[in-house]
């Protein structure tokens, strides 16, 4: 998938030695290596996961948006609970999923 | 439940040094911090990515190096991963980390809790691919990541620092569009601060303009009617300026017309706060060391108002330094021989304010959206959807809140609450001031019923076996 985020320590310009070794995770069933206890959210966007869910009132596509636990727009679910992918950092084997999403055509469930 | 002379909430620079120099008069201090490591957003990662990114991200990032290993203090418990999501007028503290919850009691409790960014509606600012330029930031800091096809929009330093640090890394944004104009850099001008303080901030930004000139970076000024343009994904920015409008395509658009402080904490506690008109924002009230209208509770950083990361650690020491003559520590004399100093850099440190906040005021255009534009992201509430409900009547926020969801969902306000202060506050021709903000309450951060089930041994009255 192309993604517009780069990975600087990527191409071994500035190999990081400290950020983890790549690790097997699934997001809605796509296999991923990201690196290991690296920001969830960040690795996501390298590896070109775009949207990260829909959202419950009109199921329109939503991403990162302010990367410090605040705006709640980067919504995963992993093991049945839904949580801020910026403020979890990657275990190896996750199974991240969108959370359930509202109408995606628009309308109303009331 | 952990007990401490003094619990701290955040370890950005003014956590930190509270911290440092309570520890340093003999209290006992417990560090909540969110982030898996300290540093705040402005040192973010700062102890490990130094070396790493050092070169990028600027000495003003790495100099947090020092505060961070100063937290390594036998007096200091440092939690990293504690998400406060309950906060009582008698110190206790409730927060979960990793899915498990626990509780805490400080005799003391300094909220250090810093900024958010201005929520900044424009058309188009919900797609995948808008983010704030401080997250832009964070992605670079925390993980080494960097936006590529930028486009960065609105007003303030951070803009042109962030594009500098893009530059350094070999990723230059596409385009600058700024929506402060000359006329307010005039108008700046007799703000501007005086000798030392005053050069060293234009060398600064001199420096950082000269980069991103020499990176071949355009820039608009005086922009407005931003807008993001794109179905699923943004695609493209579209703003006027100089009289025609514009479109640059890019996949990354990072919106930012300044910070605010994040008052959630002390909101939730009932503090008083007043309206900031310079900086056009709520924060709570305060004495000179930091302490709130309650007096148990103190305040520093930027939660206390915009100052920055060398404001933010000055008061963070004063805050400590009262806080251990309350306790018994330390002697009037002593408090305030030591506060001297610290007061001094203080007051030089805030000398470039007023200048930055004239030069750089919030867009117009986000602090007014059209009817269409979404302001609540996490509800879908429109600007237009927030005056049908004052034309029916809604006076203040609150009301707005019931009525529209406005301020309901997940992010409980942080993004939407100063959209919903300004848009009410227009059409009743008064200030954000006179109409107030939203009431906040616990959980300030969602929660499980597992997590709060689990707590039961810790709570006072019937536990477990009691019924």
């Amino acid at each position: 998938m192309k993604t517009a985020f780069r990975d600087l320590a990527a191409g071994g310009a500035s190999a990081d030695a400290s950020e983890g070794a790549r690790v097997p995770v699934s997001f809605e069933g796509r296999a991923l290596l990201l690196r290991a206890g690296a920001n969830l959210a960040a690795e996501l966007l390298v590896a070109g996961v775009m949207p990260f869910r829909h959202t419950p009132v009109s199921g329109a596509p939503r991403g990162p948006f302010c990367m410090m636990g605040a705006c709640y727009d980067c919504l995963v679910r992993i093991g049945g609970v839904t949580q801020q992918a910026c403020m979890i950092e990657v275990a190896g084997g996750m199974e991240i999923a969108m959370p359930p999403a509202g109408p995606a055509d628009g309308g109303t469930d009331d | 439940m952990t007990e401490a002379d003094l619990i701290v909430l955040g370890a950005g620079p003014a956590g930190m040094a509270a911290a440092c120099q309570a520890a340093g008069a003999g209290l006992s201090v417990l560090v909540l911090d969110e982030q898996p490591r300290a540093g705040g957003q402005i040192y973010r990662d700062v102890a490990r990515a130094a070396a790493l990114r050092g070169r990028i991200l600027g000495s003003d990032y790495t100099g947090g190096q020092a505060l961070v290993a100063a937290l390594d203090h036998p007096l200091i418990a440092h939690l990293p991963g504690a998400v406060a999501w309950r906060v009582d007028p008698d110190g206790t503290v409730a927060f979960s980390r990793a899915g498990v919850a626990g509780m805490a009691r400080g005799r003391r409790l300094l909220v250090a809790t810093g900024a958010l960014e201005r929520p900044m509606p424009v058309p188009g600012w919900t797609l995948p691919g808008v983010m704030t330029a401080g997250a832009a930031q964070i992605l670079l800091k925390a993980s080494g990541v960097v936006a590529g096809d930028a486009v960065l929009a609105g007003s303030g330093p951070l803009l042109y620092l962030v594009a500098a640090q893009m530059v350094r890394a070999g990723t230059p944004p596409r385009a600058l569009v700024e929506t402060q104009g000359t006329t307010d850099l005039l108008a700046a001008a007799r703000h501007l601060p005086g000798a030392l303080a005053g050069w060293r901030m234009l060398a600064k930004g001199g420096a950082l303009l000269r980069e991103l000139a020499g990176a071949g970076v355009p820039r608009f000024r005086g922009a407005s009617a931003i807008a993001v343009e794109g179905a699923d994904h943004a695609t493209a920015i579209t703003f006027d300026c100089g009289g025609t409008r514009h479109r640059i395509p890019c996949s990354t658009v990072l919106l930012h017309h300044g910070v605010v402080p994040n008052t959630q904490v002390t909101r939730s506690l009932a503090l008083a706060h007043d309206w900031d008109a310079a900086q056009r924002a709520f924060r709570p009230v305060r004495d000179g060391w930091g302490r709130t209208s309650l007096s148990t509770v103190f305040v520093a950083g930027d939660g206390a108002g915009i100052g920055g990361a060398g404001v933010a650690a000055l008061s963070g020491r004063l805050a400590a330094l009262a806080i251990a003559h309350d306790l018994g520590r330390i002697c009037a004399g002593d408090r305030d021989l030591a506060a001297r100093p610290l007061r001094v850099r203080r007051a030089l440190d805030l000398a470039a304010r007023p200048f930055l906040d004239r030069a750089f005021p919030p867009f117009r255009g986000a602090l007014a959206p059209d009817d269409a534009t979404i302001i609540c992201r996490c509800e879908e509430v429109t600007a237009g959807d927030i005056r049908r409900h004052a034309a029916l009547g809604t006076l203040g926020p609150n009301q707005a809140k019931a009525f529209s969801r406005a301020g309901m969902g997940p992010c409980q306000g942080r993004f939407c609450a100063a959209s919903v202060a300004e848009i009410l506050a227009a059409l009743q021709g008064t200030s954000p001031g006179r109409i107030g903000t939203h009431r906040v309450r616990a959980p300030l951060k969602p929660v499980t019923l597992a997590e709060i089930a689990a707590l039961a041994d810790d709570l006072p009255g019937p536990g477990p076996g009691a019924s």
